[in-house]
């Protein structure tokens, strides 16, 4: 065993055993045969751990391991050959030809065409390539790829729009700004292009206007439902407003306490100029219609104080005409009817038509010669004031009226009564209005805040579309002259903007036909029955004047009327008496005869007190 | 010889064929029927977008080629058979 000591080059002494083994072995004794011998094992050295050593290593805890779950991979580095590639163009002048010829000279140039051309490898190329012309150039001419089908095909409407269900829907709200809620009263489109409304809001409950109400009417755009285009602030809430039809700048309005004004929306929000209070109306002005005229300066209006004023609106001082509704054609402003409703068509400009408060419509005459004239007739029919009154655009010989809780549609030749009319509602009909595009069609606006649609052709009893806009009274309505969107006015001032669906607003191949035919049918039932209702009354009144007439031959020449009268009582009295004493007598026969039929008896006297009545009814109608 | 004549005047003739247009690899214009101003436009534009045109078909697959080229404009349709060393141009108006 040896123990190597040595100096390690930093210095440090170490201490290393080697463990050596010698064996020594006679020379004799080589190559003599191995004697392998078995023994058990021999522990040779035991190092024991030294603790000391210990002392020189912490234990570290805890130790970092880094581990990765990952493919090995390993980093190469390729270094390809670069390719550069660069655009390059030729600009041709005449270019390409070989540096030795002249591209000017004519003959060197076709001498060296005629050289390529005849060249066998261009001869085989123009061939090939050639080919494929010639059947693309055929191609182009066999059909036009590009071709536009199905262009000459008109669009056929299709037929199954009209069987959608008829709806509408809200577009837009316009809501009163004001603190004060007005009831917008009336609705007026703007005659280019449709795209703004004027409104005007009043209250039109009397003496129920609180103080701080603001007077002003608005325009608005039909875009814009957050502020109103433009203000008029009228001296006094207006009842109705109207645009010139002619002129779309212009506005004329009429006012709760009877005057007429009118605006230019260039100058602004005030009136340019308003009507004298002597010469106005003494009652708020319902309607106010444009007239046409050459100059498009005439109005007319109509005021419940019984008055229709024509007026020019360069000069609102005074009223240019002047009508009184009185029907006994006196001009009594006492009985005049108090005017509601204005009705003018301007394809028939000397007739015109008022609704009164009275449930009356009187047609009148401008033209007429004597005031008295003026007054044609009137149809009688509703119980209530007429709130709306139009004719039809498309037959202007019926015209709608909407009054009380019912809408009539009348025929001007039928005075007695209305040829259509609707059912009774259980909310009053306040406004109303024709479809512009379809004549069968008009809307109507209740109480209880519903629209409702009709279409006369689709269904007369009902109305084809009920709509509930609000919660509070519609009291006004409008369509826009498409036919398409309406508008309509509640009692808290808001407006909502309505499009109704594209076949309430189409018209319907035969629809003129149509209605017309319906018109014409029940104008002529109320025709009829106008006409049996006379010869009935001509009958009574024939039977009543031969009575009279026999009277008076029995009783010797003229008697007065009193005498009569005293003749009738007492003949009356005797037939009283008699049958009287009658009953009495079959009272006592009955109480006899116990088994008789009461009844007979019953049937008898009924009969009998019958005729006495009639018989003294005729002679009392004298 | 006289087959290339031919079949150059067949396309020639075709219905609503304006003009055709031989071009060699340099940009010579071998045989023409439009006159030499607008066979010097036709031939300098379309060579290169021929060109162009190639290179974007073996740029997106090498082993394809361009076989032909056809350029449909509101007035007619520019027709262009490209070859190696040669390039046919005609011009046609569409049939209508």
């Amino acid at each position: 065993m040896m123990i190597i000591i040595g100096l390690s080059c930093e210095g440090q002494l170490y201490a290393k055993m080697e463990i050596v083994y010698v064996y020594t072995k006679k020379r004799s004794e080589f190559g003599r045969q191995c004697n392998f011998s078995d023994r058990p094992a021999e522990l040779h050295v035991d190092i024991l751990p030294d603790p000391s050593l210990a002392a020189n290593f912490t234990v570290r805890d805890p130790c970092n391991v880094t581990m990765q779950c990952a493919e090995e991979m390993s980093e190469h580095e390729v270094n390809t050959e670069r390719f550069e590639s660069e655009s390059r163009g030729i600009n041709h002048v005449e270019g390409g030809w070989p540096k030795d010829l002249n591209p000017e000279d004519m003959e060197a140039t076709i001498r060296y065409r005629k050289k390529v051309e005849k060249d066998e490898h261009y001869q085989n190329t123009i061939m090939q390539i050639a080919g494929l012309m010639e059947h693309c150039s055929k191609q182009n001419n066999a059909t036009d790829i590009y071709q536009d089908f199905f262009d000459d095909e008109v669009e056929e409407e299709v037929v199954e729009e009209s069987e959608e269900e008829p709806s509408a829907k809200t577009i837009n709200v316009f809501r009163d700004p004001n603190e004060v809620k007005r009831t917008a009263t009336s609705l007026s489109w703007h005659p280019d292009g449709n795209h703004k409304l004027a409104v005007a809001y009043s209250s039109l409950e009397f003496q129920k206007a609180p103080n701080d109400m603001s007077f002003d009417s608005y325009i608005w755009d039909i875009e814009n439902h957050n502020k109103p285009e433009m203000t008029l602030k009228p001296v006094c809430p207006l009842v109705c407003l109207e645009y010139n039809p002619k002129d779309s700048h212009i506005l004329v309005g009429g006012s709760y306490n009877g005057q007429i004004a009118y605006w230019d929306t260039r100058k602004g929000s005030q009136p340019v100029e308003m009507s004298t209070i002597e010469h106005s109306h003494r009652d708020p002005v319902y309607k106010v219609i444009w007239l046409q005229s050459k100059t498009g300066m005439d109005i007319f209006s109509a005021s419940t104080d019984g008055q229709v004023l024509w007026w020019d609106i360069r000069k609102l001082s005074e009223p240019t005409e002047r009508l009184v509704l009185d029907p006994s054609k006196k001009w009594n402003l006492d009985n005049a009817l108090g005017a509601i409703s204005l009705e003018f068509e301007t394809t028939m400009p000397t007739k015109f038509m008022v609704g009164t408060e009275q449930g009356l419509v009187v047609s009148c005459n401008r033209k007429a010669k004597t005031p008295a004239e003026k007054i044609v007739c009137t149809y009688s029919g509703h119980h209530g004031p007429i709130y709306a009154l139009q004719r039809n655009p498309f037959f202007p010989k019926n015209f709608l009226t909407v009054a009380d809780w019912t809408a009539r549609i009348w025929s001007e030749d039928i005075k007695e009564s209305s040829i259509m009319w609707t059912k009774y509602h259980m909310a009053h009909l306040l406004d109303g209005c024709w479809s512009p595009v379809r004549p069968s069609v008009f809307f109507t606006v209740k109480m209880d805040g519903t629209l409702d649609v009709w279409d006369i052709l689709f269904k007369q009893n009902d109305p084809t579309l009920s709509l509930k806009v609000c919660d509070e009274a519609l009291y006004s309505i409008r369509v826009q002259d498409n036919g398409r969107y309406l508008g309509c006015g509640s009692q808290l001032g808001t407006t909502t903007l309505l499009e109704i669906s594209s076949g309430l607003c189409t018209l319907q191949k035969n629809e003129k036909a149509l209605v017309s035919e319906m018109f014409e049918r029940e104008t002529k039932r109320e025709k009829i029955l106008e006409s049996r209702h006379r010869e009935m009354r001509l009958k009574e009144r024939s039977r009543s004047e031969q009575s009279r007439e026999d009277e008076t031959k029995d009783a010797d020449g003229e008697e007065s009327t009193e005498e009569l009268v005293a003749r009738a009582e007492t003949e009356f009295f005797h037939m009283l008496e008699a049958e009287k004493t009658k009953e009495r007598n079959e009272e006592k026969e009955r109480d006899m005869e116990k088994g008789v039929c009461e009844e007979k008896d019953f049937q008898e006297e009924h009969e009998t007190n019958g005729e006495v009545a009639s018989f003294t009814r005729g002679e009392i109608s004298l | 010889m006289a087959e290339v004549e031919d079949t150059l005047k067949r396309i020639q003739g075709y219905n609503g064929v304006i003009g055709s247009i031989v071009v060699n690899a340099e940009g010579i214009p071998i045989r023409t029927t439009l006159d030499n101003s607008t066979t010097v436009q036709y031939v300098g534009l379309l060579h290169q977008l021929t060109m162009k045109a190639r290179s974007t078909i073996r740029d997106i697959d090498p082993q394809n080629d361009l076989t032909f080229l056809r350029i449909r404009s509101k007035k007619h349709e520019i027709m262009v058979a490209p070859d190696k060393e040669f390039l046919m141009i005609v011009i046609q108006s569409p049939t209508e």
